[in-house]
């Protein structure tokens, strides 16, 4: 797709916005939505891999470390990781502009 | 030589749908669309006619089946009336910003409550902003000629668009009218195959009435919006082609003795012809009054109403429904909203008559065009007048 979303004019999109290329709701910044980020304390992760289990958005995933950490482009800051995390790495914050 | 056909029109309907040759006809009984159903299925049941017919459960399904055979790329016609155009209409709404060219007669009926299986055009207004083409008819030859023709404009790849065609129930459905069956051959000729340009096809997938996020949103909706205005290019195509081999000519606002009359009265449907039969006693009376026929329902002809009734200083106009709480009369409220900012415009009256079923007779029309005037003279207390009701 040439343009972003937010680029396009309705003569871009296709008739009756049928889409053509697979991946497409890859595009949408989910985490626009957020009111609050998880933060992190990865000296407590045991790198069990449960908050990516749990996490309704399927957004998280291990860093180049091995920790588990969501991507905020997608992240809706629902806090169900923090909840299931049992060794407490994670902790909700409030977004602040 | 042309040969005229005494036939019931709900299966001179489905014998028109016949001809198109549709791949795929989905649809639920209900009076008063019962009959063109009924005779589809018996067609495909004799192999008269090679279509997939789909006995669907409801309404609702009727249309979604509908949905999935046009996007296949599949010629698609249903059938309903009143409750079942209620049922189906959350899926009504589907069909055109997907850009499904369904077609859809529609065998108006009142909507409950109370319960009437009698003509009027409030299932008709129900669906006023589902995006379809709406065309509405006024007799038998009319609906056969418009069935044929609104698969011609719906495929039309500069559209894309689904058509509903409406005709009054049992006032139409029901009644013994002499047709005259167009040619298969010229038929064919008329009407090219479908050309659906993505259709569902394993080989290459595509994903359908999708999500759209706010980003996007407005612009699909408008693409909608422009698309629908545009259709009435083909319309008018299509109307100008099917004169031009079968004689018979369309236009989205039609004129009976408008020209020059100083008094219109508006009407849509069945009404129109006996509506004709009182215009033409007041004129031999030497009343000044003339009438039109509005038979392109969506996307509203603006242009063509204003050109018809530029010479008018009262036009009277007539519902057969009610916009309750409101302003009274959807056609009328339409036909307002087109004059308001003119700088020239004539009064409007409007009239709502024939409520489930009842009859509105000649010299009823003569009553309320002499009303009519009155009310455009003196004023009214009323938004509306509501014709015969007993008070």
């Amino acid at each position: 797709m040439a343009k972003s979303e937010s680029e396009m004019t309705w003569k871009d999109l296709e008739i009756g916005c049928i889409v053509t290329e697979p991946g497409s709701a890859r595009q949408y910044e989910s985490g626009t939505w957020r009111s609050q980020r998880p933060t992190y304390d990865f000296t407590r992760c045991i790198k069990c891999g449960l908050c990516a289990l749990y996490c309704p958005e399927g957004c998280i995933g291990p860093n180049k470390d091995g920790h588990f950490e969501a991507d905020l482009f997608y992240c809706k800051g629902c806090g169900v990781c923090a909840r299931e995390c049992w060794p407490q790495v994670i902790k909700m914050v409030e977004e602040v502009e | 030589m042309v040969t005229r056909v005494g036939v019931e029109v709900s299966i001179a309907v489905a014998d028109a749908v016949r001809l198109a040759n549709p791949d795929v006809i989905a649809a639920y009984p209900i009076t008063p669309q019962t009959h063109i159903v009924e005779h589809l299925a018996e067609l495909v049941a004799n192999g008269e006619l090679d279509a997939e017919y789909i006995p669907v459960e409801s309404e609702h399904s009727a249309m979604s089946a509908c949905l999935g055979a046009a996007a296949s790329g599949a010629r698609t016609f249903t059938a309903t009336a009143s409750q079942g155009l209620a049922l189906m209409n959350e899926v009504v709404y589907v069909a055109a910003p997907m850009r499904l060219p369904i077609v859809m007669v529609v065998a108006n009926r009142a909507l409950s409550a109370p319960l009437s299986i009698w003509c009027d055009h409030s299932d008709l207004m129900s669906v006023r902003d589902t995006g379809w083409i709406q065309i509405v008819t006024e007799n038998g030859q009319q609906a056969v000629d418009n069935t044929i023709i609104a698969f011609r404009i719906g495929e039309d790849p500069r559209v894309l668009l689904p058509v509903m065609v409406h005709l009054d129930g049992f006032n139409l459905t029901h009644v013994i009218e002499p047709i005259i069956f167009p040619e298969q051959a010229e038929v064919d000729k008329f009407l090219p195959k479908n050309r659906f340009p993505l259709p569902l096809n394993p080989d290459r997938p595509v994903a359908m009435g999708d999500f759209a996020p706010p980003a996007i949103f407005t612009e699909a909706k408008w693409a909608q919006e422009v698309n629908l205005r545009n259709s009435k290019k083909v319309i008018m195509e299509a109307w100008n082609d099917f004169n031009k081999t079968f004689g018979r000519q369309y236009l989205p606002v039609e004129k009976y003795h408008s020209d020059g009359a100083k008094v219109l009265l508006m009407t849509m449907g069945s009404s129109g012809e006996t509506a004709s039969v009182a215009i033409d006693e007041l004129r031999a009376e030497g009343m000044d009054v003339g009438q039109i026929r509005l038979r392109l329902w969506r996307p509203f002809p603006l242009e063509e109403l204003r050109e018809a009734v530029k010479d008018a200083d009262v036009l009277i106009v007539m519902d057969r429904a009610i916009s309750y709480g409101g302003p009274g009369g959807p056609v009328a409220s339409e036909v307002k909203s087109a004059f308001y900012n003119q700088p020239k415009k004539p009064k409007v009256v409007s009239f709502v008559i024939s409520l489930g079923g009842r009859d509105t007779t000649v010299s009823a029309f003569k009553d309320i065009v002499r009303k009519g005037i009155e009310i455009a003279d003196r004023g009214s207390k009323n938004e509306y007048e509501i014709y015969g009701v007993r008070e």
